[in-house]
């Protein structure tokens, strides 16, 4: 349990501190570094780093979106479609950066172990 | 075991990267698309309008003031540094659509959106766009290095806003489509004038007549496209002297049309792009000041087409609406001066058939053998590769139609003859016209205008009113370019130009206003050969006869007449078809619908039932009586609206009444009319049964769709405002006013001004739309004219642009 929640803040930290220099799948490197040294077991493997983005990205989205009474969410969520509403729009924006993170996870964990059985 | 996982988490990884860094179809690359840090939730933001920014370039200061409506005020030491702020500035508010403005114009689309834009591509290379703004550039290169040299700041001024924008502060359209804004040019200005020219002198139905005269005959052509209609309101009042014109019209030849048949033409400009303006003198002023006003009917899109500013310098000071990518005000006002235009339709276009040798490197002309000219359009296309497109070119222009392009002629070809493509020097007639002080400046900085030709109304604070159409015209002789000419015939060519002096105009006339709205330019007494271009018939009678009523007018009268929902088209004809129609066989509620429309007054306010009965009535029997026209394999265009009313009205039993189809009857006027009603009384039902009642508000659901196909997202649907097209207030579907002013010449002048959009291109913000409402609503914004750098109590922000070192 401790791993997962040390992983779950180091995913965020390290993803935020990426950001600065890589693009947006810089939360993809983040969720690899981190699951090389906070392994983590069986579903949390993936599911640890999807929420910590899933909740980066929709916190981030949030105050960005909410600055500005949602004008623009609005009209993304309606371009999608999402039925124009921008908490849904938020959800997906969290939902694919946690995509991203948890695969790229997934494969840093068998990488590490692949690496450890050699 | 390991092995197999390890290598399935990789592939999956690299593919989940690709997905979402990939615009898939019209899905753009999802993850970039979406990130918070990069994506569209960068653009969640209202400009900033403040603070301090250096650019490159800038000889001083200036201060660009901003009120609460983001309109930006801007004080410039010099010109040069006026149009690079002007530059930078529209960027910095409108960058997608500055760009994508000049992609369109210049047949790039296929570059951002694929091949399905190919053909329009292919199309706007043809009609020499290009080559128009080559022309443009090679002219200004010779004979004015100053205005090329304004335009050159205005590029930096882009540029400079270009090169400081961070990836991540990309308008959101290029987000969507996946692609970055590349550097502007002076050949993008000409571009986008180029633009302008075929939106507003870029329509023609000369292939389409040619089909007529060819099937129906001589005499039958000019009962349905006569010169000039039974009446006439022209622009430049009936009872002016044209004595001073010493220069005669072109004799005519012993020429003839060819009569070929044309399956296909090209698209056209939306053929109700047109305007109104008008000015009254100081004596029929109900404050004793010249009043001015304009109002441009063009598609109604988001980000709009009118961008206002207010620009100045120590020299002068200009205000009003202005078009991302040309410099200065288009239709505005200064301290001494206001102006505004409406288009003064010419027919600049004629088309050529000639004939190609047999390797298509000559063409025949005046009994020999010419050169033609070759121009390769190389088309990028997004994600396949390059299509080139070889473009012959002889002395009329470019040979838009051949064996490669909606023609099977294989050594011959239609060649477009355009003023367009003359190369003159537009932009200067603005950047003179910001500066003029008086009537005799605005009367020398028309002089530059080529095309589009233009009713550019005037008034000042002097007390002087006018109206000048102003464009390059040929002298054409009777009849020329109405049809399909020989090309090899030295006698068909533009034999030379109306002298610019001898232009119709009108200065101060005794009936003390000036006004214009598409129609006629002039009566039959003007000494030079003029078509009817499908001059507009209506909207000029009642602001005319509006200006008849009364003795003096006032701003509040202004405002009135802006959004007047009179019909007068349904005036003229809904009584007659009511009293001719036989009622006997109508059913209740069929009976129901006709006593609605009975009892029309005939306003298109957006309660009425009146004008939802009328376009369905009226446009079914427009059909019925036209469905000669209807045609798969030729191209033709049916006669205008007035001429049909009138055939109706007069020619009842003529045999273009009667219905094809039915070839054991023959229908008559009075037929039509009732047979129209029933099926637009079926057609009304269906309407209130999905959208619960036809009134014309829900009927006509006008929007302002985004210039993306309107994209619904970016888009603003059912926007209540009266209107149609051939009434003043010309508000259709998704057609109408684009920016109404109104100008009233005290000193300074005050004026009030509104479009239907907002000063920001960025959908996320809230200066988006925010003007739509109320411009619905026939309100407007005061203009806060200032006159000097000093700021008001209307200045909600200051950004200062300093000199880069």
């Amino acid at each position: 349990m401790k791993n997962n929640i040390f992983n779950f803040f180091a995913t965020i930290l390290l993803a935020l501190l990426l950001s600065f220099a890589l693009p947006w799948w810089s939360v993809m490197t983040a969720a690899l570094a981190t699951s090389l040294f906070f392994p983590l077991k069986k579903a949390a493997v993936f599911f640890v780093p999807f929420l910590a983005i899933l909740v980066f990205w929709g916190t981030y989205s949030f105050i960005l979106s909410s600055g500005n009474d949602y004008t623009l969410a609005k009209r993304i969520a309606t371009l999608l479609p999402l039925g124009g509403n921008p908490y849904v729009l938020m959800l997906v924006t969290g939902c694919v950066g946690g995509l991203a993170a948890g695969i790229a996870a997934v494969f840093g964990k068998q990488f590490a172990s692949y690496a450890s059985k050699k | 075991m390991k092995y197999v996982k390890l290598i399935i988490s990789f592939v999956l990884t690299i593919g989940v990267f690709f997905i979402l860094n990939t615009k898939l179809g019209s899905i753009p690359p999802i993850g970039k698309f979406l990130n918070p840090y990069s994506g569209i939730w960068q653009n969640e933001t209202t400009e900033t309008t403040s603070g301090d920014i250096s650019i490159p370039g800038l000889k001083d200061k200036v201060t660009v003031h901003y009120d609460d409506q983001l309109i930006p005020h801007v004080f410039a030491q010099n010109e040069s540094d006026l149009y690079k702020a002007q530059g930078y500035l529209t960027a910095k508010h409108r960058l997608w659509q500055l760009e994508f403005q000049t992609f369109a114009a210049s047949g790039r689309l296929s570059e951002i959106i694929g091949e399905k834009a190919l053909d329009y591509d292919r199309t706007e290379r043809r009609r020499g766009m290009g080559y128009g703004a080559d022309q443009a550039i090679a002219y200004m290169e010779k004979h004015d290095k100053e205005t090329l040299g304004y335009i050159q700041d205005y590029a930096d001024g882009v540029n400079a806003y270009i090169r400081q924008l961070k990836p991540e502060n990309y308008p959101v359209e290029y987000k969507l489509l996946d692609y970055k804004p590349e550097a502007w040019t002076p050949k993008k200005t000409t571009l986008l004038l180029m633009y302008m020219t075929k939106m507003l002198a870029g329509y023609d139905d000369d292939l389409e007549y040619t089909n007529t005269l060819r099937l129906l005959g001589k005499d039958n052509f000019d009962l349905l496209f006569p010169d000039f209609f039974d009446i006439t309101d022209p622009v430049i009042p009936k009872e002016t002297d044209w004595s001073f014109i010493d220069v005669a019209q072109t004799p005519l030849p012993n020429s003839k049309a060819v009569l070929d048949t044309i399956t296909e033409t090209i698209s056209k400009p939306h053929p109700d792009n047109g305007s109104n303006n008008w000015a009254i003198s100081g004596a029929k002023s109900a404050t004793g000041n010249p009043i001015l006003a304009n109002d441009p009917h063009l598609g109604l899109n988001l980000p709009s087409i009118w961008f206002v500013m207010q620009l100045s310098t120590p020299k002068h000071n200009a205000f009003g609406a202005t078009i991302p990518g040309a410099l200065s005000v288009i239709s505005g006002f200064n301290q001494y001066i206001a102006w505004g235009e409406t288009n003064a339709t010419r027919d600049v276009i004629d088309w050529y058939k000639v004939e190609f040798n047999k390797d298509r490197t000559k063409y025949k002309y005046d009994g020999q053998w010419k050169d033609v000219s070759i121009r390769v359009e190389d088309i990028k296309i997004k994600g396949k590769e390059n299509y080139k497109d070889t473009v012959l070119y002889t002395h009329h222009g470019p040979v838009v139609y051949d064996k490669n392009f909606k023609s099977d002629m294989e050594l011959a070809g239609y060649a477009m003859k355009w003023i367009g493509h003359e190369g003159g020097n537009n932009q200067k007639t603005f950047i003179e016209l910001n500066k003029a002080k008086n009537y005799d400046e605005y009367v020398q900085a028309l002089q530059y205008w080529n095309a589009p030709a233009q009713n550019f109304v005037f008034a000042s604070t002097e007390g002087d009113i006018a109206l000048w159409i102003q464009g390059k015209f040929p002298n054409k002789w009777e009849g020329q370019g109405k049809f399909l000419m020989d090309g090899s015939n030295p006698e068909n060519d533009w034999q030379s130009y109306i002298p610019q002096q001898f232009n119709a105009h009108t200065k101060n006339p005794d009936r003390g206003f000036v006004s214009s709205a598409n129609q006629h330019p002039v009566d039959e007494n003007y000494p030079f050969y003029v078509f009817n271009d499908g001059y507009e018939t209506y909207r000029n009678r009642v602001i005319n006869d509006y200006f008849n009523s009364k003795e003096k007018f006032s701003i509040e009268d202004f405002k009135n007449l802006h959004n007047n929902n009179y019909n007068l088209k349904a005036a003229e004809i809904v009584p007659y078809m009511l009293e001719h129609m036989d009622t006997s066989p109508l059913d209740e509620e069929e009976m129901s619908i006709y006593n609605e429309i009975k009892a029309w007054k005939f306003n298109n306010d957006i309660d009425e039932v009146g004008p939802s009965i009328f376009r369905q009535w009226y446009g079914k029997l427009y059909n019925l009586v036209w469905d000669e026209f209807v045609s798969e394999d030729t191209a033709l265009s049916s006669p205008f609206t007035y001429q049909t009313i009138y055939l109706l009205k007069n020619h009842g039993e003529h045999k273009f009444m009667d219905i094809v189809k039915t070839e054991d009857k023959v229908e008559t006027a009075k037929d039509l009319i009732l047979i129209a009603f029933r099926s637009a009384v079926s057609k009304l039902i269906e309407i209130r049964e999905e959208k619960g009642n036809y009134k014309w508000a829900n009927y006509k659901a006008t929007y302002a769709g985004h210039l993306l196909q309107a994209l619904p997202a970016f888009s603003r649907f059912d926007i209540p405002i009266g209107g149609d097209r051939n009434i003043v207030n010309a508000t259709s579907e998704n057609h109408g006013p684009s920016w109404r002013m109104i100008v009233e010449m005290s000193s300074p002048p005050t004026a009030l001004g509104i479009y239907p959009g907002g000063q920001s291109g960025n959908p996320g913000s809230k200066y988006y739309d925010n003007l739509i409402d109320d411009w619905a609503e026939g309100k407007y914004l005061q203009l806060n004219f200032l006159q000097s750098s000093q700021a008001t109590d209307a200045i909600i922000s200051t950004l200062t642009l300093t000199p880069k070192n």
